[in-house]
């Protein structure tokens, strides 16, 4: 089916099937319950869900398969939001010439970045990617926003106004739309206690990771894909057997730039400004570290790892004192208070120290990620031998 | 000639910065092999190892004087701090005033240990495994540092004084004829970062456990054939760049109020100082971080920032892609190390 074998598209219609039904998956708590707080199916999240999912997939074509770890992988997904704005900002609302906009540019600015970046390997590379993004960054923060030429906006971010001239608007919607399809119309489905919204532009950017699933997919399976493999495992020999290596990587390089700027012209789709912080280094390591925590090489990884993430820094985030005196009531209040002191500093705006913990311990100990963890466990289970487990998630031992 | 001049001081004082951290990052790379994406975080911690000296000098006894009285006529309350009750006044207040070249005597051990700590718990684990999974690991390990700071002194920068007799402005210049007045703790960071620069360059070259570590850079395996245990002394070397760091950290708080998210700016420019140096090269290091400074500097001028909008924040990354692409070993690079 779809060209696939039959375990490949086991995969593929599990993911379908997952993203489709999502609002269920994710909202197992009745809206009234204390654990309300712990849902995750309304709109915004789900949203960031699969576009982050998006972002990882491609960054995974990159790193899961040729072992290039690029650190500016968030330069593309800025770029393709600033894309997406000016489409909203000239043409109309429409996304899908935003979103055209975004692949196209991003993939044109990771070709000259990847041009360039790719004549090194190694941390070297890491290095140049870092160095390209962060300086992708302090452009768009002060340089492309002086008053006689301002692509950026500068601080406050790339917004639609009134004034804009929406060539193409006509007496379109005023918000992002799909030819009229409002990105943010929902419908909640009430069922007993449960209310599960059904949200157009969750909708909208799953048809989208599922399509980038497809081909991230059929990349794995393709000759190309065994390409990059090759190149993974041993470069040098690869070009002693006549093969010019370049060119794959810079394929490799210019598709997840692609899909990073798909994600940056969802990210606009939905919410419609863009700014520079998107572009920081910090979110590169985040793209990074979704794809180490799902399992970096894995087809499913990645979209776990985003989703894993996104959904801990939000819940972790939302988590403040109250919340905490409320959870340990029941215990002797000196007991009480000292818990609430010692996760206090984990939880809320201290998530990003959970974040760093959790990165060093699954690169420590996980290294495989999510998807090798739970396949250990599955075979530990099961009383299946390891060798049967995919020699590409197989992680070398840590001594 | 004033001008360039006042431009090439400007570049010194970040230059020093640059080339301190360059230094530690180099000597870790070339005696572990080890790519230390927590470096920043480590001269960070340097600095707030200052702001904390300074608050603990500031503490204060609260005590009622009897001969003064606010306006309702109720007895005055008075902090002093426990330095000026216990050493008399002046001597307490001159102790406060000098708590950040004070936190230097502090920083070495603190440094040592944390750079211990770090090489034996953590980055021990990771000689055999690939480089990104060397950078990833020290990048959590940036990320934990960083937060634990930011919780426990907030995410605004702190300001930390210099003392007062070096917080002025010296004419430099006056002997020369040539009118300079600059900040005076600019000139004392590139002096104390030049006497840590040759510190360590002479500890490496003229001391018999310099000579070992030498050796054990250039053949790891041969000197630990010769029955000489050279991960203890590369574990040492990890706590003297950690230590390199939070000097440079330290000496650097007064320039610039120190923040949570100081590590994180000053590391990805030290990795393209390291780069354009020549990975593994020290002297390199060095000569790049003073070169890229001053380059910051001038770029910074208003005839450059007119000329070429921008230019003095994406200096440095231009410089370093020019290099890297046209001598990829850099500047000061053997041939043969990390080129591929």
């Amino acid at each position: 089916m779809f060209g696939l074998d039959k375990k490949d598209a086991r995969t593929f219609l599990f993911v379908i099937a997952i993203t489709l039904l999502a609002p269920f998956i994710l909202n197992p708590f009745p809206t009234e319950s204390a654990l309300a707080q712990f849902n995750a199916g309304y709109p915004d999240l789900m949203q960031r869900f699969v576009i982050f999912g998006i972002f990882a997939i491609g960054f995974n074509i990159l790193f899961g398969l040729t072992g290039y770890l690029s650190f500016g992988h968030a330069a593309f997904l800025g770029v393709g939001s600033y894309a997406a704005v000016w489409m909203f900002k000239l043409l109309s609302f429409n996304i899908i010439p935003a979103i055209a906009l975004s692949i196209v540019v991003a993939g044109l600015f990771s070709l000259a970045i990847g041009y360039i970046c790719l004549r090194r390997s190694g941390i070297y590379f890491s290095i140049l990617t870092l160095a390209f993004a962060q300086m992708s960054f302090a452009m768009a923060y002060s340089v492309l926003s002086n008053p006689s030429f301002n692509l950026t906006n500068g601080e406050t971010g790339l917004q639609v106004y009134a004034s804009d001239p929406q060539y193409l608007k006509g007496n379109g919607p005023d918000i992002t739309h799909l030819f009229g399809l409002e990105m943010n119309s929902t419908t909640t489905l009430e069922i007993g206690a449960w209310a599960f919204q059904f949200n157009a532009g969750f909708y909208v950017c799953a048809a989208f990771m599922i399509a980038a699933f497809y081909i991230a997919l059929r990349i794995f399976r393709s000759p190309f894909g065994l390409m990059l493999r090759a190149i993974k495992t041993n470069q040098t020999r690869l070009n002693y057997t006549g093969l010019n290596s370049r060119p794959y990587m810079l394929a490799a390089f210019v598709i997840s730039g692609m899909y990073a700027g798909l994600a940056g012209g969802l990210l606009a789709a939905t919410d419609p400004l863009a700014g520079a912080e998107r572009m920081q280094w910090t979110a590169s390591g985040e793209v990074v570290l979704m794809t180490i925590l799902g399992g970096a090489g894995t087809l499913l990884g990645p979209v776990l790892g985003a989703a894993f993430i996104k959904y801990f820094e939000n819940i972790f985030s939302k988590i403040n004192d109250t919340v905490l005196h409320t959870w340990f009531s029941f215990m002797p209040e000196s007991i009480e208070n000292l818990l609430v002191a010692i996760i206090h500093p984990f939880v809320g705006k201290g998530w990003h120290l959970t974040l760093g913990l959790m990165f060093m311990l699954i690169v420590i100990f996980l290294p495989g990620g999510l998807v090798d963890g739970g396949m250990r466990i599955w075979n530990r289970i099961t009383g299946r031998s390891r060798t049967q487990t995919d020699p590409v998630a197989d992680p070398k031992p840590a001594e | 000639m004033d001008a360039i001049l006042l431009q090439v001081l400007n570049g010194l004082d970040k230059g020093s910065a640059y080339a301190l951290i360059a230094l530690g990052l180099t000597l870790i790379f070339g005696t572990l092999g080890v790519v230390n994406f927590a470096h920043g975080a480590l001269f960070m911690i340097g600095a707030f190892v200052a702001v904390t000296l300074q608050r603990v000098l500031n503490l204060s006894i609260e005590t009622i004087d009897p001969d003064k009285k606010d306006f309702l006529g109720n007895p005055l309350k008075v902090q002093t701090p426990y330095v000026e009750a216990w050493f008399g006044e002046s001597a307490g207040q001159v102790i406060i005033g000098w708590s950040v070249p004070l936190a230097i005597l502090a920083v070495i051990p603190i440094m040592l240990l944390i750079g211990f700590v770090m090489e034996r718990g953590l980055i021990r684990h990771f000689y055999k495994r690939p480089h990104a999974d060397q950078i990833l690991v020290t990048f959590g390990l940036a990320i934990v540092f960083q937060e634990i700071v930011k919780a426990i002194f907030g995410a605004n920068p702190i300001q930390t004084p210099a003392p007062e007799a070096l917080a002025g402005v010296w004419n430099l210049g006056a002997w020369l004829g040539l009118s300079l007045p600059y900040p005076a703790w600019r000139i004392v960071y590139f002096v104390f970062s030049a006497i840590v620069i040759s510190g360590v360059f002479a500890f490496l070259q003229f001391t018999t456990f310099g000579m070992v570590v030498r050796a054990g850079m250039a053949d790891r395996e041969t000197v630990g054939l010769l029955g000489i245990n050279i991960d203890r002394r590369f574990t040492l070397m990890f706590g003297v760049a950690a230590a390199v760091a939070g000097l440079a950290g330290v000496m650097y708080a007064p320039i610039n109020p120190p923040n949570y998210h100081w590590g994180m700016d000053f590391l990805v420019l030290s990795f393209v100082v390291v780069v354009v140096g020549g990975m593994g090269s020290l002297p390199g290091a060095v000569l790049a971080g003073f070169l890229l400074g001053i380059l910051e500097s001038f770029a910074s001028t208003t005839w450059a920032t007119t000329n070429f909008p921008g230019i003095n924040q994406i200096i440095i990354y231009l410089v370093a892609i020019v290099i890297l692409l046209a001598r990829p070993r850099g500047l000061m690079g053997r041939k043969g190390v990390m080129e591929e």
